[in-house]
């Protein structure tokens, strides 16, 4: 009998993932710490008022209008939902499994910057509802690798239910420069450099480009096309480098075509030249457990980069740098290590919230808890930068999301190993 | 400065260790003929002896601390004394002695140093080139013949990261291409010219063994065996029958040279001294393995060639099966939450470090990461953290165990370190605060009692030779 009632509450689950955006729900979060990340603050004993998957309003001594149901936040801290700012969520089930994975395009396509990795963004993908338990609610969801400078155009997703993840496909490109782009353009990283501006002035030519079968350049028609975004500055150019000259390349190209929109991903020797990054307004995204002379461009880095960048005005957002799907989770016991080496704690909250928003252009719905903005908002059960800190509630565009995946199921499963219902009948 | 004056010791100490090895062998074995070596003694007595000496110290009270002893106890308001190189004295009331340095340890931790029992630091340096890949002898499914010790570069700056991070001891393993990849060393991570000079005198040998994806990809995309997992375990059992045989003749042999009888010495054989050693007992099985059911058919295989299978490594199935683990005291070393990036990953949850501890197997943290081996207090807190929210109840001062006393049983060392006992070596860490916290940093780690890292004192933060004169040497990392 145990054994139906399960089956049958286990179908019910089953239905409300195929149902779509749920019906929204008005929701207020009572008695808790709020670090809005926005104008007002942190504010203690606070309250969230939630309606239409927006937020309506944040403050003190708010009341609960009718019909609200409310969620007791008291004693626990609340935070925006967290920005994965360069990830693979969604785009990879198992990373050795080629035909599960789609994150980047190889020497069999005839293009590179053209690549939309949108189109390949599995709402299904186990590591959404392992990463939003977590405390995730956001995704940039980056193309990686294959065989050019330009790894191809990543996506905003959203980690919660329903069959539209993406939110903004096309949001950036991805570039690689360094040691990965010398490996992409010839076997040096000046080639990397060369490759790169002479890609984007074929932008410029190929939008005045007469007869386009007959186009000879650089890159491919296809790649001149799709480079034109950010040539213009419309579209944000995420390049990847880390040795310190490498970044002063980049705010050189940032000097010589002042329209781009530029990021840096890795940066681990950015506090070197953190002064020139921050007088170029180049924000970065960094991995504070970087300290190792992996190789030859990072022999400087050190866990102090993201507090050292930071200091110096460098908008410093902090997240896994080669594009994890699936421990992009991690990324608060990043930010946690990243005050443990000196970064003040509501710079690296910022970093994983506000930060990534701002970078990709979404700050103005994103990032903070502010009126008018999408609800994406979690209670915590203790100081949200600590490692033994978790969820107690996910809120993604106002809707409570069930704390399961696929993770908790197996360990529910396997919980109790004397259970007298066989293994395979836990469900 | 200080290490030069170890370095200068240790040179003196080789040779008395040299040949208190020579005389402890002769008094075991009695009739050993003095033109064949045993592989008994060539797996035990070992060549490449460890020149390891405990670097200088001062006895030394930390008073005032919260104390995880590393086998399950918390002592708040807890002492620790240490002398010689040993502990002396722990518990609430210790005595302070004369001339020794106290330290007021307030608001601060004292564990055991955290074991790692598996790194591949020095066997895969950084940087991470090519030239520094000495970590698989990929070129044969079994290559039980070589030995990590001796792709060892003791330049690895991630040693340095290591002891930043409270590592005391390592194992450093070969990696997981092969069948049988070759014996693991346990050293102590202490700086030295020589990787003798780090080894742990007279910890047991280790032989690493690979199950499931790594070697069928690797042998079977060279279009040679093993292509499956089916061809694996032939690949195993042909290996440990030719042991088994090779074993049966040097008994005999030794047998009959003990009753005065003439006879010879069968052919040395360098892959099969390892794996003699395994069935005699002396050489540890460490064998990366993930999947639940794998690890059932290798206990099995275990029993069919009489040998103990030590730790399973990686084990992200261990909790499907921590019962069958327990009732075979096999130990399982596991990350905190790796899954994913293969299929036989895929079912990796965050509780089964605590899950394989909660079925009374023998749990471990490791972290096969020179970035992971920096912070597995961390690692520890996180598996921690999930378990106790899904309904278990597991203290932190429990937990510690998977850091220090079980991975010292699992290494045959835990009657001289992971805990902290009066007479154990005092490798001993004071933290910044409580450890199972993003925000704490090991403040002071003692090596046998010589303090071998100080967060707060350059003087006592060692810079490898690679790193100096480089971007960054000597900076906070």
């Amino acid at each position: 009998m145990k054994t139906l009632i399960k089956a049958f509450t286990s179908s019910l689950a089953g239905l409300a993932l195929f149902a779509g955006p749920s019906l929204a729900q008005s929701i207020a979060i009572t008695g808790g710490t709020v670090h809005s990340m926005g104008p007002a603050g942190t504010i203690e004993n606070a309250t969230v008022l939630i309606e239409n998957g927006k937020i309506r309003a944040v403050g003190e001594n708010l009341s609960v209008p009718a019909g609200f149901q409310t969620i007791d936040a008291t004693g626990k801290q609340v935070t925006p939902g967290i920005f994965a700012a360069f990830t693979q969520i969604g785009v990879v089930e198992v990373g050795a499994v080629s035909g599960s994975r789609d994150g980047a395009v190889g020497e069999k396509t005839p293009f590179n910057a053209a690549f939309d990795l949108s189109y390949a963004v599995n709402p299904l993908a186990t590591n959404i509802p392992v990463s939003r338990i977590e405390g995730l609610t956001r995704a940039a969801v980056t193309a990686t690798g294959g065989d050019s400078i330009f790894a191809g155009q990543g996506a905003l997703i959203h980690l919660g239910n329903g069959f539209d993840p993406v939110t903004k496909s096309r949001a950036f490109m991805t570039a690689y420069l360094g040691e990965q782009g010398s490996r992409m353009s010839g076997g040096s990283r000046a080639g990397a450099v060369v490759w790169l501006i002479n890609a984007l002035k074929d932008a410029e030519r190929y939008r005045t480009e007469k007869n386009p079968s007959a186009w000879n350049g650089v890159v491919s028609a296809l790649d001149a096309e799709a480079l034109g975004p950010v040539m213009r500055g419309e579209q944000k150019l995420v390049i990847h480098a880390s040795r310190a000259s490498d970044l002063l390349q980049i705010v050189r190209l940032k000097e010589e075509m002042p329209k781009l929109d530029l990021a840096i991903v890795g940066a681990a020797e950015g506090w070197m030249v953190a002064d020139k990054l921050a007088a170029a307004g180049i924000p970065v995204i960094v991995q504070p457990f970087d300290n190792l002379p992996s190789n030859f461009s990072v022999l400087g880095a050190t866990q102090a980069n993201p507090a050292r960048l930071q200091k110096a005005g460098v908008e410093v957002s902090i997240s896994d740098t080669s594009g994890d799907a699936h421990n992009a989770r991690l990324i608060l016991q990043y930010a946690g290590n990243a005050v443990a080496n000196g970064m003040p704690w509501q710079a690296a909250l910022e970093s994983v919230t506000i930060n990534p928003a701002k970078l990709y252009g979404v700050a103005d719905s994103l990032g903070s808890l502010e009126p008018g903005k999408v609800a994406d908002v979690v209670v915590w059960d203790g100081d949200p930068l600590d490692v033994m800190t978790s969820p107690d509630k996910v809120l993604i565009n106002g809707e409570d999301i069930d704390l399961v995946s696929r993770q908790t199921q197996l360990r529910d499963r396997y919980m109790n190993l004397k259970s007298d219902t066989p293994f395979a009948y836990r469900k | 400065m200080q290490w030069d004056i170890r370095s200068a010791r240790t040179a003196t100490a080789a040779v008395a260790l040299l040949l208190a090895g020579c005389a402890s062998g002769a008094n075991e074995s009695g009739m050993i003929s003095s033109t064949a070596v045993s592989p008994a003694n060539a797996s035990t007595a070992a060549p490449y002896p460890s020149t390891y000496v405990p670097g200088d110290s001062v006895p030394t009270l930390i008073r005032n601390a919260v104390i995880f002893d590393g086998l399950g106890n918390r002592i708040d308001n807890g002492s620790i004394l240490m002398r010689d190189g040993k502990i002396v004295a722990v518990g609430q009331n210790v005595a302070e002695p004369d001339n020794a340095v106290v330290i007021d340890a307030n608001g601060k931790w004292v564990t055991p140093g955290i074991i790692d029992v598996h790194s591949h630091l020095g066997v895969y340096s950084s940087p991470g080139v090519r030239a520094h890949s000495d970590g698989n002898e990929a070129t044969a499914p079994v290559t039980a013949e070589v030995w990590a010790e001796h792709s060892v570069w003791p330049q690895d700056p991630g040693f340095v990261r290591a002891l930043a991070g409270g590592i005391t001891v390592l194992q450093l393993l070969p990696g997981s291409a092969n069948l049988i990849g070759g014996r693991g060393v346990t050293l102590k991570n202490v700086p030295s010219r020589t990787v003798q000079g780090m080894k742990f005198p007279d910890a047991p040998y280790g032989l690493k063994m690979a199950c499931g994806e790594n070697p069928k990809r690797v042998y079977g995309s060279k279009g040679r065996a093993p292509s499956t997992r089916m061809g694996n375990f032939a690949g195993y059992r042909a290996s440990w029958i030719k042991a088994t045989d090779y074993k049966n003749k040097w008994d005999e042999y030794e047998t009959k040279m003990a009753k005065g009888q003439k006879a010879d010495a069968p052919k040395r054989d360098l892959e099969l001294d390892t794996l003699k050693g395994v069935l005699d007992g002396d050489i540890i099985i460490h064998m990366h393995c993930y999947r639940a059911d794998e690890m059932a058919q290798v206990i099995d295989m275990s029993k069919e060639f009489n040998y103990h299978v030590g730790t399973f490594h990686h084990a992200v199935e261990a909790y499907k099966i921590g019962d069958l683990l327990a009732d075979n005291e096999t130990c399982a070393a596991m990350w905190a939450d790796w899954w994913g990036f293969k299929m036989e990953a895929y079912d990796g949850i965050r509780e089964n470090v605590p899950l394989v501890h909660n079925a009374g197997a023998c749990a471990i943290v490791h972290s096969d990461s020179d970035v992971g081996i920096q912070r597995l207090n961390q690692e520890a807190a996180k598996a921690l953290a999930d378990a106790n929210k899904a309904g278990l109840d597991i203290p932190k001062e429990v937990a510690w165990t998977w850091l220090s006393h079980n991975p010292a049983k699992s290494l045959g060392i835990a009657d001289q370190t992971g805990s902290l006992e009066a007479g154990k070596n005092a490798d001993v860490v004071l933290w910044t605060g409580d450890p199972f916290s993003s925000y704490s940093k090991a403040e002071k780690v003692y090596i046998d009692g010589a303090l071998t890292w100080d967060l707060m004192d350059k003087t006592h933060q060692p810079v490898m030779d690679f790193e100096l004169g480089q971007p960054g040497a000597g900076d906070a990392k």
